[in-house]
């Protein structure tokens, strides 16, 4: 994969936006009130999931205000915007991982296809295996290469055998693009691995338990250059087959890996629409402001 | 001048010498234009200087008062006339002793003979003088060291450093005390263990099968022959440890569980400081407990099944043991298992694990170093716990695992064969020694056991 391509669109992202910053809009917060409904293009036909009027609360603290928007199926969302905009808390209120926070409290309407996220019927521990996660920090648990990946088959009984169980490991290994590397030791600690490779085994141990939708939050935050580039790589081949939401600090990786892409501020959506749209022709002053890099 | 008072005076000095290495820095800063211009803070000079002081101060009157007596006796001996030294060293030392109590009053001079009368002033008159050189030794080091410290301070002096390198020492001397008493414990248990097994052979003390300490102690005493065989000891021992381990490590870690993931942080702020007061209950509060309250109620239990249950029971100091050492493996596992990252449950959570699956495949793997450690010393905790068992489960040697009869542990033999009148140096007693060695090296091994087990089997995390 070329990385100086995707590196130069990035860049050319930015240039394009530059010109604007030269005319001198002011980026005074009162003049760029919240809209009334999200900028651009939120919603798609038939999607995968499906967010309308979310609110989240920690405690008395309102984090995110009414966001409406839609996944598609087979695309690669970014989610972005300046730090504490509340991208990572909505995120994690996809698949119910705030639930393990007391004080957060979520209400709206979230539906996985036709399934209602927050339905006191629902299974989260199903809808977990569902919608898998991969983390800010790679967090391998302390266990051999192996077992980490064999973790979640071994606990959804999605192999009876040992055979099965290593055809599972060997192909999500493999589609995480780590098999090369780790296959002659396999059974060594997974926390002995380089930052980039850890990662990677976190998103094949993911994507062990078959899941429809990957979270993924900042994924590439702790690492270096490199590393990133190889796990965008992967997020281009996952999204044959796995639909993706990725929060993501680096504008430029939101241009590379994204084909949408939703802008957040202090809580609110603003603005959401094609990546190129979003990157080149944003409709919002505040999606101007931070793309072209006054605040954020 | 006495010690005491000797040691305040070392502290006016040094107090002193820190006020006056304070000012002089101080006053050579004022020129060059403040503080800053010091190498170090004017702090560090004064310390420097108080401890120029107090360590030579400190060395001379230890060094004295460690050699002093010696000194001074050898001199009083060697003052008798050559006609009146007795012989033999305890002989000598008796002489010794009338001198002493002739000098301080408690035997009135008339009682002895001229010779000793004449020794006990002479040692009345050493010990002054040796007090007031002492003094005089103390004050004049401690001063030469204090102005030593007060002419050297200059802006460029690296005072900083130098106290850094005295407190270093310090440090390290503090450590080095624990690390030294334990060696001296350990030395004085093995001559004395030495000097049991020149007596009761060693084969017969580590594999005799019966324990029966009683031995004549004067030649026409009618008694039965001893037998020193540890083994019923250490099976008591080990059987009561067993039953206290069985009882506190469920318990313990799962409280520990709870406390950890489960509970709300209110209740968990209570119940944790609750749990841990039962490790400050003092153990022969437990052992009453055991021989009035559990014991009896064992008995019933095993009589209304049917069962031939002894009064005092390895069982019932068992329990009540291993309810003394809950706290022990749970304030240690809840430690650890808060320890555990957030990153790790939220990993294992985010595959759709529950939280119980959680916390068997990932936190407690994690978690299993310090909670190994925590079973550890509870276990020691149950191998050297004397008085539950003195009260609960009796003194009878018997060789037996079953825990409804009465036995006996190491420390309560160590204990019945210390107390009271006895020979220091007949079989019985240095048998004590002998078991106290063997304890040791038996909770010895274990640690080195468990240590050896938590490095195969940790699961390491960042």
């Amino acid at each position: 994969m070329d990385n100086a391509s995707t590196l130069n669109k990035g860049q050319q992202v930015r240039r394009a936006a530059n010109p604007l910053q030269a005319e001198g809009k002011p980026p005074m917060s009162n003049e760029h009130p919240y809209p009334e409904k999200t900028v651009g293009a939120p919603f798609v036909d038939d999607p995968k999931m499906r967010m309308r009027d979310v609110d989240v609360f920690y405690g008395d603290k309102q984090a995110i205000h009414g966001v409406s928007l839609d996944i598609g199926k087979n695309e690669v969302v970014a989610l972005i915007g300046p730090s504490g905009c509340g991208k990572s808390t909505f995120l994690r209120s996809l698949n119910r991982m705030n639930d393990t926070i007391d004080i957060c409290r979520v209400s709206g309407s979230l539906h996985l296809e036709e399934q209602d996220l927050y339905d006191p019927k629902m299974d989260v521990v199903e809808l977990r295996a569902r919608v898998g996660m991969v983390f800010q920090k790679p967090n391998p648990f302390p266990k051999s290469i192996y077992d980490n990946v064999a973790y979640g088959p071994r606990l959804h009984g999605l192999a009876n055998k040992k055979y099965d169980l290593d055809e599972i490991v060997e192909t999500s290994l493999r589609k995480a693009g780590l098999w090369e590397e780790v296959k002659d030791r396999l059974h060594q600690p997974g926390t002995g691995l380089s930052g980039g490779q850890q990662q990677r085994l976190c998103i094949a141990r993911t994507i062990a338990v078959s899941p429809e939708v990957v979270l993924m939050d900042e994924p590439c935050s702790a690492l270096d250059p490199i590393a990133t580039a190889k796990i965008e790589e992967l997020i281009a081949e996952l999204s044959e087959s796995y639909t993706i939401a990725i929060v993501t600090h680096s504008m430029q990786q939101a241009a590379r890996v994204s084909q949408r892409t939703a802008y957040f501020h202090l809580g609110h959506l603003v603005e959401m629409n094609d990546t190129d749209t979003v990157f080149t022709k944003p409709q919002h002053s505040l999606t101007e402001a931070y793309i072209t890099g006054r605040f954020g | 001048m006495d010690t005491g008072n000797l040691l305040l005076l070392v502290v006016v000095m040094v107090a002193v010498a820190y006020y006056m290495g304070r000012q002089r820095s101080m006053a050579l800063a004022r020129p060059l234009g403040g503080i800053r211009h010091l190498h170090s803070l004017p702090f560090y000079y004064a310390m420097r200087a108080a401890l120029w002081c107090a360590i030579p101060a400190l060395v001379v009157l230890g060094l004295w008062l460690v050699f002093d007596d010696s000194f001074i006796r050898t001199l009083v001996i060697g003052g008798l006339p050559a006609d009146q030294l007795p012989a033999s060293e305890s002989a000598r030392g008796l002489l010794l002793n009338q001198i002493n109590n002739v000098a301080s009053g408690a035997l009135p001079v008339d009682s002895v003979s001229p010779a000793v009368a004449a020794a006990a002033e002479r040692l009345g008159h050493l010990r002054q003088i040796s007090t007031m050189a002492l003094a005089v030794a103390v004050i004049v080091v401690g001063m030469l060291g204090a102005a030593w410290g007060w002419l050297k301070i200059s802006p460029q002096l690296r005072a900083r450093q130098q106290v850094e390198r005295v407190l270093q020492v310090l440090f390290m001397l503090c450590a080095l005390i624990a690390i030294l008493t334990t060696v001296g414990i350990l030395m004085s248990v093995l001559f004395e263990s030495i000097r049991f097994f020149g007596k009761i052979s060693p084969v017969d003390f580590l594999f005799g099968l019966k324990w029966s300490p009683q031995i004549a102690l004067r030649a026409d005493q009618v008694a039965s022959e001893g037998f020193f065989g540890a083994i019923p000891l250490f099976v008591g021992t080990l059987l009561i440890s067993a039953i206290a381990l069985i009882v506190a490590v469920p318990v313990g870690l799962m409280s520990a569980i709870y406390l950890a993931e489960y509970a709300h942080p209110k209740l968990r702020a209570f119940a944790k400081p609750a749990l841990e007061v039962l490790a400050g209950v003092p153990t022969v509060v437990y052992g009453f407990f055991a021989a009035l309250t559990v014991a009896p109620f064992i008995r019933n239990l095993g009589e209304s099944m049917g069962l031939d249950v002894a009064s005092e029971s390895a069982l019932a100091a068992g329990l009540v043991m291993g309810v003394m050492i809950i706290p022990f493996v749970s304030s240690l596992a809840d430690d650890v298992i808060t320890a555990v990252p957030q990153s790790l449950r939220d990993g294992s959570l985010g595959l759709g694990a529950t939280q119980s699956e959680t916390i068997k495949k990932v936190i407690i793997p994690a978690a299993l170093p310090g909670i190994m450690g925590g079973i550890l010393l509870a276990a020691s905790r149950a191998i050297g716990e004397t008085m539950i068992v003195v009260m609960a489960a009796g003194l009878s040697a018997n060789l037996t695992v079953n825990p409804l009869e009465a036995v006996t542990t190491v420390t309560v033999q160590i204990v019945t064969l210390l107390t009271g009148d006895q020979e220091f140096d007949s079989a019985k007693t240095l048998a004590a020694f002998a078991l106290g060695l063997m304890l040791f090296l038996t909770t010895l091994a274990l640690n080195v056991l468990a240590l050896r087990i938590v490095k195969k089997y940790r699961e390491e995390y960042e």
